[in-house]
């Protein structure tokens, strides 16, 4: 186990994660929003806002404030809301598990279909598959992806009455069942209420299908790519001159080395996935982490607008970092 | 065409489409081999290599590849689907390449990759392939203990060169095919790969093209030369026969090499021979 | 490379094309708008709202009765200036670091690529909500934090350009002529760096149309009335079951404009490097 390779990795995970807390500290602090003023209001005397202030610790020079604030984020003490009155991480911990919920099926969708299509579009380059794929990831990297939920909505709800509507639930089950997990799918399969979890899922299909469509494209192309590298080389020919036929080598040969970058492109696909989230959510009335943004941002809920920053964004850097640690790890060439 | 010829080509040819442009990297040319050890020489751009992986039809687009006539054991290789190539590769005919570390698949060990060698050929039992395996890594001189486990880029140069033959050589092929096997080797190393294969051949009395850009070495290796410029063969002979051959870009090729002999001596260059002059082409049946 | 081979096979690429000519056309609309608009993008007429098509407005109205038409015209603004914002921005710091690094090596270049690998590491749409929640709404905000995270690519492309040519003969001859120091990375480095850049700074526009018409459409963009187009999706949204064409048109236009860079990025990849795809 090539034990400096995992150091330099980690410290630069490290560094990378010490780089967002830096700027989001300095947004809070660079923020024209006194959090004084919004604690007391508007009406409080200059000896409060002062007070107030010395308690929130704001007059410490900056290096202090940041040392301080690092180490309530070890702590997992992100602060208190001001529209909800909870502790934002108490907060996030209800909502995140339905973000990632809707994420993960996405990328699953993306990857199985993705990879697959990659496989037979190097299997015959430059053929209509190819070009199907590649107009494909044009037009996933084209399209907002909240105009298309919104016009998949319109359609496959409104008009076409195909799926569930706005919301992960229908209002019938909404206060019927009881939300644990977090997770919609869980929630309302443990719960034994006949026809939730079809509605739960009705209501998924289109989000988690626009989620994954978005993504499509990418993972599509960018595995073909890696594959298509493989391809040219010295050890494939080989190969063939095995006597391994087209289907044996890219599956037994060409996939494997090229293994490496698919997963690094599905992590790639998923971290943008969580991104992605958040607006589907918006557009989609679903409870997650990106509607308590979203929220959170009308109603300069510093707090949480941090918190929930901090969460998507660690979650982002630790998937790319840790795969990329991984994979290289793996690698018989460089690793064990 | 004597009984026991191996592969017999009567005019082929290779050439390059690029949009309306064709170029001729091979043109017509014509050879048989029988059990025996014949070397194709030339320098690079002659049309050797390109050679080597047509005859185990392994060009692709934008490659074209024509021949009269593409004979190996008396079936045609001309008019093979894909599927009957997959056939023939690696179990009638082997190729090794130049450089063993990259021509293995790098993510996977080496038992695997022989042990699949089998597999794609033979339907044998599991304890039957290993006692190959080993038989096979003994005859190329690896200890099977040592290698199966590794991955190429944990083996020397030289172990890597023999890996490949094993693999190759397991399914117990009629012909090989060895492109410029000892270029990527040290000068040491290069003799001992050489008497390798000249013993494996001779052994499962097989027939071998040599693939070399150096007369010297093949002449010491090999019964019969041709010698390739620029797509066409240009002299075909003995190895015993070349150091005097009349053909001026052979003679040119022979003295290419510094030796004691041209020490002081301005070297010759194929520039300074004019292609167009002395072509030769010998049917040999 | 060979200027004159590229231009040659840039003209030749369709997508290429396609994608500078939509770009132009948007370009010049955003630009003439106040001369092409029917009607003033502002111009309320409650009486007249929500209504299809018509001759009168040939995209019909939104839900205060102004023309769809005119806002969408109007909407290329907001767009494009910021887009041009954060590239006036990211690009000159991008390259300026990357030929830095690239050109003194040593511990320069490792700690310049340090922080780009970190800076690189970080969301963009995240971030860019953040920025704008916690600095306040507004094109500025949004193109600190774009820009913020967007300079990485550059330095990348042009740190590997710069280190390649710095062995290279062909600076070795222009530091034999005495240009040295800005002259150098002006003249000589710097060219060299546009072609990888050009590709990059297409995909970069796309994916800022994207974001910032995302910012637009979760209301933290411009401030109403403000014609831009994310915020008319949002605007469409709430009446979308009905009169679905204010919210899909505007959509269509950020397609349309992000699809055209994207052709552009394809078109230069296959000008530079016909073996691709």
């Amino acid at each position: 186990m090539p034990v400096h390779r995992l150091v330099t990795g980690v410290s630069s995970l490290s560094l990378t994660l010490a780089g967002l807390l830096l700027i989001t500290f300095g947004l809070s602090r660079l923020s024209p929003v006194d959090p004084a003023l919004q604690l007391l209001g508007d009406h409080a005397s200059a000896d409060s806002y002062a007070e107030m202030r010395r308690t929130l610790g704001l007059d410490a020079p900056w290096p202090v404030q940041f040392g301080r604030y690092a180490q309530r984020l070890a702590h997992g003490d992100l602060g208190t809301s001001l529209s909800t009155g909870e502790r934002v991480s108490d907060d996030l911990r209800r909502v995140f598990p339905a973000t990632i919920e809707l994420a993960t099926l996405a990328l699953s969708v993306s990857t199985l279909v993705g990879v697959p299509l990659a496989l037979l579009a190097a299997w015959r380059p430059r053929g209509t598959l190819d070009a199907a794929v590649r107009a494909l990831t044009l037009a996933g990297n084209s399209v907002p992806i909240y105009w298309l939920g919104l016009l998949a909505l319109y359609l496959f709800y409104a008009h076409w009455r195909l799926v569930g509507g706005p919301g992960r639930l229908d209002d019938a089950f909404e206060y019927t069942i009881e939300m644990r997990t977090g997770s919609v799918l869980l929630d309302t399969w443990r719960s034994g209420v006949p026809g939730a979890f079809a509605d739960a899922v009705s209501h998924l299909i289109l989000p988690v299908l626009i989620l994954g469509a978005y993504a499509l494209g990418n993972v599509t192309r960018l595995s073909r790519a890696a594959l298509l590298n493989e391809s040219g080389k010295e050890y494939v020919m080989l190969a063939r001159a095995k006597g391994a036929t087209d289907v044996r080598v890219l599956l037994g040969h060409i996939l494997p080395n090229a293994a490496g970058i698919i997963v690094t492109v599905v992590a790639l696909a998923y971290a943008n996935l969580l991104e992605g989230a958040v607006l589907i959510e918006t557009v989609f009335a679903r409870p997650g982490l990106g509607r308590y943004l979203t929220t959170a941002l009308f109603a300069a809920d510093t707090p949480a607008i941090l918190g929930g920053t901090l969460v998507i964004g660690v979650s982002f850097i630790l998937i790319n970092g840790v795969t990329d640690l991984i994979v290289n790890l793996l690698d018989p060439r460089t690793g064990a | 065409m004597a009984e026991d010829t191996l592969l017999s080509v009567r005019r082929l040819s290779i050439r390059v489409r690029k949009g309306r442009e064709v170029r001729t990297l091979v043109d017509s040319i014509s050879f048989d081999i029988q059990p025996e050890r014949v070397a194709l020489v030339g320098e690079s751009g002659s049309g050797k290599s390109v050679t080597a992986r047509a005859l185990l039809g392994l060009l692709r687009q934008p490659l074209e590849v024509h021949a009269e006539r593409l004979q190996f054991d008396g079936r045609d290789l001309g008019t093979l689907t894909p599927a009957e190539w997959a056939k023939e590769r690696g179990a009638s005919l082997a190729l090794v390449v130049q450089d063993p570390r990259h021509a293995l698949n790098p993510v996977l060990r080496l038992g695997r990759q022989l042990d699949e060698a089998i597999r794609i050929h033979q339907p044998i039992g599991a304890a039957e392939r290993r006692r190959r395996i080993a038989g096979m890594l003994d005859a190329v001189g690896l200890s099977a203990a040592r290698v199966l486990g590794l991955y190429p880029h944990q083996l020397s140069g030289g172990m890597a060169q023999r890996a490949m033959l094993a693999m190759m050589l397991i399914n117990g092929p009629r012909l090989l095919i060895a492109d410029e096997p000892t270029s990527a080797l040290d000068a040491e190393l290069r003799e001992q790969a050489l008497e390798l294969i000249s013993a494996l051949v001779d052994g499962r009395r097989m027939g071998l093209l040599l693939i070399s850009h150096d007369l010297r070495q093949v002449a010491r290796y090999c019964d019969r030369v041709l010698v390739m410029h620029r797509g066409r063969i240009v002299d075909a002979r003995p190895a015993a026969e070349l150091a005097d051959s009349p053909h001026p870009y052979t003679r040119l090729l022979w003295s290419c090499k510094p030796s004691a002999a041209t020490r002081g001596t301005l070297l010759p260059t194929p520039a300074d021979w004019d292609a167009e002059t002395g072509d030769a082409e010998q049917d040999l049946q | 490379m060979n200027v004159n081979r590229f231009a040659g096979r840039w003209r030749r690429s369709l997508a290429a094309l396609i994608g500078s000519g939509v770009v132009s056309i948007t370009i010049v609309a955003a630009l003439a708008a106040p001369w092409i608009a029917p009607r003033d993008p502002l111009a309320q007429d409650i009486g007249n709202r929500l209504q299809p098509a018509s001759v009168e407005h040939p995209l019909g109205t939104d839900g205060l009765g102004r023309d769809v038409l005119s806002r969408m015209i109007y909407g290329a603004r907001p767009t494009l200036g910021l887009a041009a914002l954060v590239v006036a921005l990211m690009v000159p710091i991008g390259l300026t670091l990357g030929i830095v690094s690239g050109y003194y090596g040593g511990w320069i270049e490792r700690a310049l690529m340090g922080v780009t690998n970190i800076a690189m590491s970080l969301p963009q749409l995240i971030l860019a909500l953040a920025f704008v929640g916690l600095l306040g709404p507004g094109l500025l905000n949004a193109m600190l934090a774009l820009a913020l995270t967007g300079w990485p690519a550059y330095a990348r492309l042009a740190r590997a350009e710069t280190a390649r040519l710095r062995r290279s003969d062909y600076v070795a001859a222009a530091e034999m002529q005495g240009i040295v120091g800005l002259r150098l990375w002006w003249g000589h480095l710097l060219p060299a760096c546009i072609p990888a850049m050009q590709i990059r700074l297409a995909l970069d526009v796309a994916s800022i149309i994207l974001i910032a018409s995302a910012l637009g459409f979760l209301g933290l963009g411009v401030r109403p009335p403000t014609a831009e187009w994310g915020m008319m999706v949002a605007e469409g949204s709430k009446v979308v079951f009905d009169q679905w064409w204010i919210a899909a048109v505007p959509g269509v236009a950020i397609l349309i404009l992000s699809l055209a860079f994207n052709l552009l990025a394809d078109g230069l990849r296959d000008a530079t490097d016909p073996r691709h795809g």
